[in-house]
């Protein structure tokens, strides 16, 4: 394997990602992306010195809209879901240290 | 013969000549569902009552002249990662296992308006991530050909739904070929439109600049009426293009006179099953014979496509289910100290193995240092798959070629290992990366009596152009869906 | 101190734009509802929900790009900078790193040490983040969306700065140009201007920049000289003790008069940035830009320049005048009433920068109505009162934006001109006052004045004095 993940890796990419692994989770995350870091590799194979990245297939562009209000109040619906909520507003655990 | 049987729209005419009414129909599918659902399991969500009362309405619309559409009354199903008001959206994911939308995604907000009666909705593989549906939150989906094989994926709940005749015709999403490995797998017909063609809105996004929204029935007529019904310029949507030539059912005629069909020698080298290719060149023959010209030509770039979409999507993924985080809808986990605990405690619990394998990935690929050698490096590659397509279309209507290597796997064989399963996506990926169009076709059996679909490709907007070579192909056999049995569930 | 430093500073200032709606959603900006009445499901980042740009929010960063001379990328793309927290719904934010809208500018700022040019880096479009409350009560925080996608552009300076001084001078350059833009209040108290402060020091003469600290959480032009003020010394502190100066970002406690990294091993500062898939360029014709450029509002320096041309007005009263886009705004409307231009120059100039400066509010604060200030200039010139009255009418007006003419009406006010009550009056005062006439029949004129004050004080201020002066004489003659 040419591609060597590292534990600092993975912990760091779990930070990035917000994700916790168990010891046998991270072991085999460091294969897997190990794995499929190599199998990327092979674009390197490809010439693109003379290509731009496409990000978008089509080019459209200037998609707007105008500025005129048009939602209300709809604080009970986008709370529906809320896991906890108080007062009106999302409850999470406190920010500020 | 049973409703069960028809197509959408020969029911939507029985409805509207008066010989059925959506009721009867929506009674006869959810009675379906209850006799074959425990051994298919095909659904997250089965919309037992709405689906009832939705049906009454839409007949009643239908008498009175207000809703004439063909799909009217028809009862169908929703992938679980299209938002439905009201009705649970899991996207077959623990994270999102309570998530009730407050609103309805453009798609199916269009099929409402068609008179649709939304019968539940479907599994998937998480969040769209897998091909054989078995990374779903909520069980496995089995193929209703075999109930020992995987539907395929991620829309895998969709197309085993229209097999079993557990719906009428279902809608799908197609990423990297979501729509068109299941369709080929469960011997259904499904269209992966032209990106920007159907609004993204109220898609529960993986990779959004690959997401399409599609059809999934049991023939080529179906799939173009629903198409038509479901594309639209969607203000909501910025990457939604206004297109004029969405009367796709007006190409449904038997004529390929004439028409260039491109066969890519690199879609029949190594690793593909000798049966499928067998049954995938028979189309190309009938079509010859109806006329079409057929020639091999080298597309090029094929392998490359693969590697180029895992950075693109995986990187996209990172971010778009990044929301999910505890704080505004979905699981928050139950213990945690702390913010940063919160939001790593509820993600590692709600996402699976697979979603997290990408979530990782993409955050790797973005990350610092890393950006230029892999996204970027990803995005040239996709430009040139484009610029092969492009050529290839100069010379051809239609690319016509497999839709997966094999027919339809053993559960539990693809999750092994990753990077197999990923390959196994090697037909239908580059189609999302170049924004085309594709449909795959039922085209015949294997020697285990699992279905082989054929892929038809198009250039971008040239639905029309495949919708053509689809049908005209289709006129030379008829529909066949599985004998389902319930022995399955008894034998279990 | 062995050593002589120099600071070197670059600002971020972030600038809510004064659009209807957010940047993304139809959702209205207005300040003060309850929480997350102002949200939906793209503003609160739902699963599924898609961001469709406002085009003023474009107009508007153009338009300040113009104001700046800065450069126009006509091909701008917005991009995803990653990072969780809860005031950010979808844990990413939505701005541009790779094109962003405009670069390469400047303004010219004006200090004590003279005039110097503030390069612009670049200026980009972003949206805002919701707001975080504190709930003392249950330890936890609250999170609001109201504020979650309001349209921000971020100017980002070129290290030009080098004090305070310059600092506070550039920002006021830039409120003005942006307030007169109308593209936002630049209320630095509510939050819609923001200055994030990026400071080093290295010593003078040094080519090289030194390691710099970005310090957030500024609210008021008074904090961001302490916070530089404090980040120098902390810096100077650490090089003349050998020590390095770590590039982080820190918090400034305006209270404490200190700042705190902001560190957190949970916080990667690796923000991922690509561009976003879920929106499409923006492509800025010639003929577009041409059209804002038509459209852009006459801005201080040509306000300055007309005010002198088009009323007389000395240079430093229109310096004044157009200081503020507020006052400014104010004496067009009440000369547009009223006409005298010089006399509503005089109002604002004198009276109300007195009022303000007493009452420590900014020219932005004044909220009364050119109406009133016109009505009350009219009274004063039709002899409905006299100027003494005047000035406390126009308290009042300042204070709670009276109609003069009912007020006037009220407190019985008016000009007194009763020839009958005048002249009673002025006989009871020369009655009582014997030796001050005879001063003035001794040539003594002062006298004269005493008399005419002793009148207006019984008058209570309203007697017409023209007419006071004019029946004293009289009476005084008469004695003879």
């Amino acid at each position: 394997m040419a591609n060597i993940i590292s534990d600092e890796t993975i912990e760091y990419v779990g930070i990035l990602a917000k994700l916790e692994l168990s010891e046998e989770e991270k072991e085999a995350a460091k294969k897997d992306m190990g794995r499929m870091l190599d199998y990327i590799d092979m674009l390197n194979e490809l010439d693109t010195s003379q290509t731009e990245p496409m990000s978008h297939v089509f080019s459209i562009n200037n998609v707007f809209r105008d500025d005129v209000v048009s939602n209300g109040d709809d604080k009970e619906n986008m709370l529906k879901n809320a896991p906890e909520c108080k007062e009106g507003a999302y409850k999470v655990p406190r920010t500020v240290e | 013969m049973s409703l069960l049987e028809l197509t959408a729209v020969e029911l939507g005419k029985k409805i509207k000549d008066g010989e059925t009414t959506a009721v009867e129909a929506a009674k006869e599918a959810l009675e379906q569902i209850k006799r074959y659902e425990d051994l298919i399991h095909a659904y997250v969500t089965v919309n037992q009552e709405g689906a009832l009362k939705q049906a009454q309405k839409v007949q009643k619309q239908i008498e009175d002249g207000t809703l004439t559409g063909p799909l009217a009354g028809v009862p169908m199903a929703v992938k679980d990662n299209l938002c439905t008001r009201d009705m649970l959206t899991t996207c077959s994911s623990r994270i999102l296992y309570n998530f009730v939308p407050t609103y309805t995604a453009e798609a199916v907000a269009n099929l409402e308006k068609a008179g649709a009666v939304i019968l539940g909705k479907t599994n998937m593989d998480e969040f769209a991530m897998g091909s054989t549906t078995e990374t779903s939150a909520f069980g496995v989906t089995r193929n209703p050909w075999n109930t020992d094989h995987v539907p395929g994926g991620s829309s895998g709940g969709s197309c085993a739904a229209v097999a079993a005749n557990e719906c009428f015709y279902a809608l799908g999403s197609d990423t990297g070929g979501s729509i068109r490995q299941p369709s080929s797998f469960c011997g259904v017909t499904g269209i992966k439109p032209t990106y920007g063609t159907v609004s993204r809105y109220g898609l529960i996004a993986y990779g959004s600049s690959l997401d399409q929204i599609g059809p999934i029935a049991k023939d080529v007529t179906d799939c173009a009426v629903i198409l038509e019904a479901i594309s639209s310029y969607d203000k909501k949507d910025s990457t939604s293009i206004p297109r004029k030539d969405c009367d796709f059912s007006s190409a449904l005629t038997d004529d390929v006179k004439g028409m260039r069909i491109g066969i890519p020698r690199d879609y029949f080298g190594e690793g593909l099953d000798g049966e499928v290719k067998e049954a995938v060149l028979q189309v190309a023959k009938v079509l010859e014979d109806k006329g079409a010209v057929v020639e091999e030509f080298d597309l090029s770039l094929v392998e490359y496509a693969i590697p180029a979409y895992y950075v693109i999507a995986s990187a996209e993924a990172s971010s778009n289910l990044s929301r999910f985080d505890g704080v505004k809808y979905g699981l928050r986990a139950k213990e945690y100290e702390g913010l940063h605990s919160m939001y790593k405690k509820s993600r590692s619990q709600g996402f699976g193995p697979e979603v997290k394998r990408r979530i990782m990935l993409g955050s790797f690929v973005l990350s610092s240092g890393y950006y230029d050698a892999y996204y970027l490096k990803a995005l040239r590659t996709k430009a040139l798959i484009k610029k092969a397509f492009d050529k290839a279309f100069e010379a051809y209507d239609v690319i016509l070629g497999p839709a997966a290597p094999s027919t339809a796997p053993k559960l539990g064989e693809s999750l092994k290992d990753p990077l197999k399963m990923y390959l196994g996506d090697i037909y239908t990926i580059s189609v999302n990366l170049a924004g085309l169009p594709g449909m795959t076709v039922p085209c015949g059996k294997d020697s285990q009596g699992l279905p082989v679909g054929v892929q038809m490709i198009g250039d971008c907007f040239q639905e029309k152009k495949i919708i053509r070579a689809g049908y005209a192909f289709e006129q030379s056999q008829s529909y066949e869906g599985p004998v389902l049995t319930k022995q399955g569930r008894e034998s279990r | 101190m062995s050593r002589q430093y120099e600071t070197v500073i670059g600002l971020e200032v972030h600038v809510e734009l004064a659009t209807k709606t957010k940047i993304f959603c139809g959702c209205s900006t207005e300040f003060g509802g309850a929480p997350n009445t102002h949200t939906c499901p793209v503003c609160t980042g739902m699963p599924g929900a898609l961001p469709v740009l406002n085009k003023q929010v474009v107009e508007y960063a153009l338009a300040v790009g113009l104001a700046t001379n800065c450069r126009i990328n006509q091909y701008c793309k917005f991009d995803r900078k990653n990072y969780f927290y809860p005031d950010n719904p979808q844990n990413y934010q939505i701005s541009q790193l790779y094109l962003p809208v405009c670069h390469d500018g400047w303004v010219e700022i004006e200090t004590g040490t003279g005039r110097k040019k503030i390069g612009i880096h670049e200026i980009h479009m972003e949206e805002d983040a919701g707001k975080l409350i504190h709930d003392e009560w249950e330890d936890c925080t609250l999170v609001d969306y109201n504020r979650s996608g309001v349209p921000l552009i971020e100017i980002v300076s070129e290290p030009d700065m080098r004090n305070a001084d310059e600092v506070i001078a550039y920002l006021e350059k830039l409120r003005l140009i942006i307030q007169y833009l109308g593209a936002s209040d630049c209320k630095l108290q509510e939050g819609s201007m923001r200055a994030d402060v990026n400071l080093s020091v290295r010593e003078a003469g040094a080519k090289e920049f030194g390691t710099r600290t970005e310090m957030k959480n500024i609210n008021s032009f008074k904090a961001i000289a302490r916070a530089i003020e404090g980040e120098r010394k902390r810096q100077i502190e650490l090089l003349e003790e050998g020590k390095k100066v770590v590039q982080e970002t820190r918090r400034w406690d305006d209270n404490k008069e200190s700042s705190r990294a902001m560190r957190s091993k949970e916080d990667a500062q690796d923000y991922r940035y690509f561009p976003d898939p879920d929106l499409t360029p923006v492509v800025i014709s010639d003929s577009w830009l041409q059209e804002i450029r038509d459209r852009q509002p006459e801005l201080q320096t040509e306000k300055m320049a007309r005010y002198q041309e088009e009323f007389g007005l000395p240079q430093y009263d229109a310096g004044i005048l157009t200081d503020s886009k507020h006052m400014a705004d104010l004496f067009e409307a009440t000369v547009e009433l009223c006409g005298k231009p010089k006399e509503v120059s005089n109002w604002l100039m004198v009276e109300a920068m007195r009022l303000l400066k007493e009452h420590g509010q900014d020219p932005e604060d004044m909220t009364f109505s050119p109406e009133h200030l016109a009505k009350l200039i009219q009274m004063v010139d039709g002899g409905v009162i006299n100027r003494t009255v005047a000035k406390t009418v126009f308290e009042e007006i300042f204070a709670q934006d009276v109609d003069p003419d009912a007020y006037v009406e009220e407190k019985g006010l008016k000009v007194v001109n009763d020839e009958g009550t005048l002249r009673k009056t002025i006989q009871e005062i020369t009655a009582a006052n014997p030796q001050s006439v005879e001063d003035y029949h001794n040539g003594k004129e002062k006298a004269m004045g005493f008399l005419v004050g002793q009148t207006m004080r019984a008058m209570k201020g309203k007697a017409d004095p023209a007419m006071v002066n004019q029946i004293l004489k009289e009476l005084l003659t008469k004695k003879e």
